[in-house]
């Protein structure tokens, strides 16, 4: 492994860390979508201040494209404020605009220079060890690294600093309110270092990115735990080896870096998605059919505990009869008798059901629940 | 820019034809059928759906070699549907929200597409040429048989819409009525999720898919601002698309290095614009302009009625008082002489000497009948 590789991993682990933490809040705020119009509308930020600045690095270009992300977010209040268009319409006015005048400007204006649409949307991880910071003629880095390490810092800085009033603000406003934090304060102050982590990582990986880094291992780190302390690292550990595994997926193919960065990131939701301990789909499925058979069980000790000893008890025990009682179908009607002989709840007798007194006592129990 | 010679060229330039006629379609359908994304509150779901379609495009390529758009659209299709597909099963499965459920498969579907994409410029196959205007769209590479798959299925998406008229209008508005009428409400939610998809990747070509979201929510928006009836809705909302469309892409292909997707986006947005402003009834002008004119009306009876308990306290309701009073029970706003003037035109006070005013007849009338009407209301 060369030690260029090495520092292209290392960038990419910085920036997905910085981006995970704002993206935590995001996911759980339901302003996902926020990051998409940030992340297309600081391109504009970034085309303007380039023109001012002709240095992509630069912490003033930086802090002057975020402005924009500010901007944009100002404008969807103000449209929704109108209440003209509904609050997803104006996300999905406002940002378009924004983005295509940063385009129409890089294509007319700046077609020559390091800005390039392309780069715009892949980013360019792959050049981003060649960006030397040289302190004193001495080389101590690339200055992506340096750029990100600083956003990441600034983003831990801010998140620890507020921890709790963003937790409340988050998770119950109108306390939040009634605390005396104001909403709109804690709104923008995310909604700006949503910004400055968008403009600082669009160099290095994309618009795109940002955002698959900001939602992705959040949302699947949302399916594996309650608290927000873990959900915050569980994001970081998650964005990191998706950063990893999506640099060697993409020298293994030969690919865009960022684009498959974001795809691993797609690929650890997805299992995620699947196998999350309690919220994953096969969980879900395991306790739904677990469930099933549990309250059939629970049916079917409860329909004989009913009937013992009444008149009836011949008949209503047969198994050939739940399908006329509890409208079971006899497969099903077998496979319940299967799981209840099983749990040691009854006893079969020559197609006759007889309660144990294990049995009983659950039947009982859950009509005492009930 | 000679207008009259590119109107010549509209009609008679192969190129610029094609472009227009491509734009026009690519309007009609995404302005239509956008107006149901954006009544559903789904504009968002426009923008995951076109960046979804990109892997779709990829694959098509890789699987079939061919760029005809025939192909490439059914696989923006099929990747956009699953792309919505996903979003629906992650917000009905799990805790995660709508909002990120986009932004996820977004992200993820458009990096898939990307990687796709940089494979297929290092294949050693000269025929991949020009996948990446599918980015930002190229209006100016648009042919004739492009044109005409985007006219026939365009106009297969324009008449499901049509046919399905009324299903789609409780859709949109009532679903749950819907339902209790005995409409499958859940097959012609997919029905028109399907038509949604077939809008957006008509356009890919032309706008790109990143911008393409812009074409789906722009339109209807403006349109929402000047009408409250669906049909005056879609028609508009089409009209603005194609308008947009047209304009765009002519820039685009008349002026070098304007691409075709901003300024279409630009197009539509400063239609957006002009509605939001200026619509009748719904319009921020016309608002600021009633509000004014309530504030107006409202200080005039606030006068008229100031003055009508001033006489009331002496026998004769005509009795005269000084405008200092009349400006002290206003509690110190101005505008207290405009909108005595304003009373002396319309009959109801008179001016005694320069600074004394006094009911007329008509005037204590009048105050009498807006004390009764307030009485009334409460």
């Amino acid at each position: 492994m060369g030690f260029e590789q090495f520092e292209i991993q290392l960038i990419a682990s910085v920036v997905a860390a910085a981006c995970a933490i704002p993206g935590v809040f995001l996911v759980l705020r339901s302003m996902a979508m926020m990051s998409d119009a940030i992340s297309h509308a600081i391109l504009l930020g970034i085309v303007l201040a380039f023109f001012v600045i002709p240095d992509i690095s630069s912490p003033l270009l930086i802090i002057g494209a975020a402005l924009s992300g500010v901007l944009t977010v100002s404008l969807v209040e103000l449209l929704n404020k109108t209440r003209l268009v509904k609050e997803d319409a104006s996300i999905g006015l406002v940002f378009p605009v924004l983005f295509s005048i940063g385009v129409i400007l890089i294509a007319r204006y700046a077609w020559n220079v390091h800005l390039d649409v392309h780069a715009v949307l892949l980013g360019e991880l792959a050049f981003a060890p060649f960006d030397r910071l040289i302190i004193f003629g001495n080389d101590i880095g690339p200055k992506s690294l340096y750029v990100m390490g600083t956003i990441l810092i600034i983003n831990l800085f801010f998140i620890s600093l507020f921890y709790k009033e963003i937790k409340i603000a988050t998770f119950d406003a109108g306390l939040a309110a009634a605390l005396g934090f104001s909403p709109g304060l804690i709104h923008y102050g995310l909604m700006s270092l949503v910004s400055v982590t968008a403009v600082g990582a669009f160099d290095a990986v994309g618009s795109i990115l940002v955002v698959a880094l900001m939602i992705a291992p959040p949302a699947a780190a949302y399916l594996l735990t309650d608290n927000l302390t873990k959900m915050i690292l569980i994001s970081v550990v998650l964005g990191v080896i998706s950063s990893i595994s999506g640099f060697w997926l993409a020298i293994f193919l030969d690919a865009n870096i960022a684009g498959a960065m974001a795809t691993m990131a797609g690929v650890l939701f997805v299992l995620v998605f699947l196998f999350a301990p309690d919220r994953g789909i096969i969980a879900i499925a395991r306790r739904r059919s677990h469930q099933r058979w549990e309250f059939a069980g629970k049916m079917l000790a409860i329909h004989l505990l009913n009937h013992e000893g009444t008149q009836d008890e011949e008949r209503e025990s047969q198994i050939q009869h739940l399908e006329e009682n509890l409208r079971w179908k006899e497969s099903f009607a077998r496979r319940v008798v299967h799981y209840s002989a099983n749990n040691g709840f009854l006893l079969v007798n020559d197609d006759r059901l007889v309660l144990t007194t294990r049995g009983r006592e659950y039947a009982k129990e859950s009509i005492v629940d009930n | 820019m000679d207008l009259g010679a590119l109107f010549y060229d509209l009609f008679f330039d192969y190129t610029l034809r094609t472009v227009a006629l491509g734009s026009a379609v690519l309007g009609i359908v995404s302005g239509a059928l956008g107006a149901y994304a954006v009544l559903r509150k789904q504009s968002l779901l426009g923008d995951a759906m076109s960046h979804a379609a990109l892997p779709g495009i990829a694959i098509a390529f890789l699987l079939t070699g061919s760029k005809a758009s025939l192909v490439l659209i059914l696989g923006a299709a099929i990747a956009g549907w699953i792309g919505t597909l996903f979003i629906m099963s992650i917000v009905r499965l799990t805790r995660i929200k709508f909002d990120s459920a986009l932004g996820l498969v977004l992200s993820v579907f458009f990096g898939f597409g990307l990687v796709l994409l940089t494979i297929i410029q290092k294949m050693p196959n000269a025929n991949q040429a020009g996948l990446d205007k599918f980015l930002f769209g190229q209006a100016a590479a648009l042919l004739e048989r492009d044109v005409i798959t985007m006219s026939i299925l365009g106009s297969i998406a324009i008449i499901t819409m049509m046919v399905f008229w009324k299903e789609f209008k409780l859709l949109s508005f009532d679903p749950d009525f819907g339902a209790t009428l005995g409409f499958p409400m859940r097959l012609l939610d997919i029905l028109l999720t399907t038509l949604i998809v077939l809008a957006i990747v008509l356009g890919l070509q032309t706008v790109g898919v990143v911008l393409m979201s812009a074409m789906i929510v722009a339109p209807a928006a403006a349109a929402r601002q000047w009408t409250d009836r669906l049909g005056t809705m879609v028609f508009l909302s089409s009209i603005f698309g194609a308008l947009a469309g047209i304009v765009g892409a002519l820039l685009s292909s008349s002026i070098q290095r304007l691409p075709t997707g901003p300024t279409i986006v630009l197009c539509i947005s400063a239609i957006v614009i002009v509605s939001l402003f200026f619509a009748p009834r719904r319009g921020l002008v016309w608002n600021w302009i009633r509000v004014r004119r309530n504030r107006g009306r409202l200080h005039i009876e606030a006068i008229l009625e100031d003055l009508y308990s001033l006489a009331s306290a002496h026998d004769n309701p005509e009795h005269a008082h000084s405008i200092a009073v009349l400006r002290l029970m206003s509690s110190g706003k101005g505008g207290v002489d405009k909108s005595l003037k304003t009373l002396e035109e319309q009959g109801y006070v008179r001016s005694v000497n320069s600074d004394q005013w006094a009911l007329t007849k008509a005037g204590v009338e009048q105050a009498q009948n807006l004390m009764k009407i307030r009485e009334g209301n409460n």
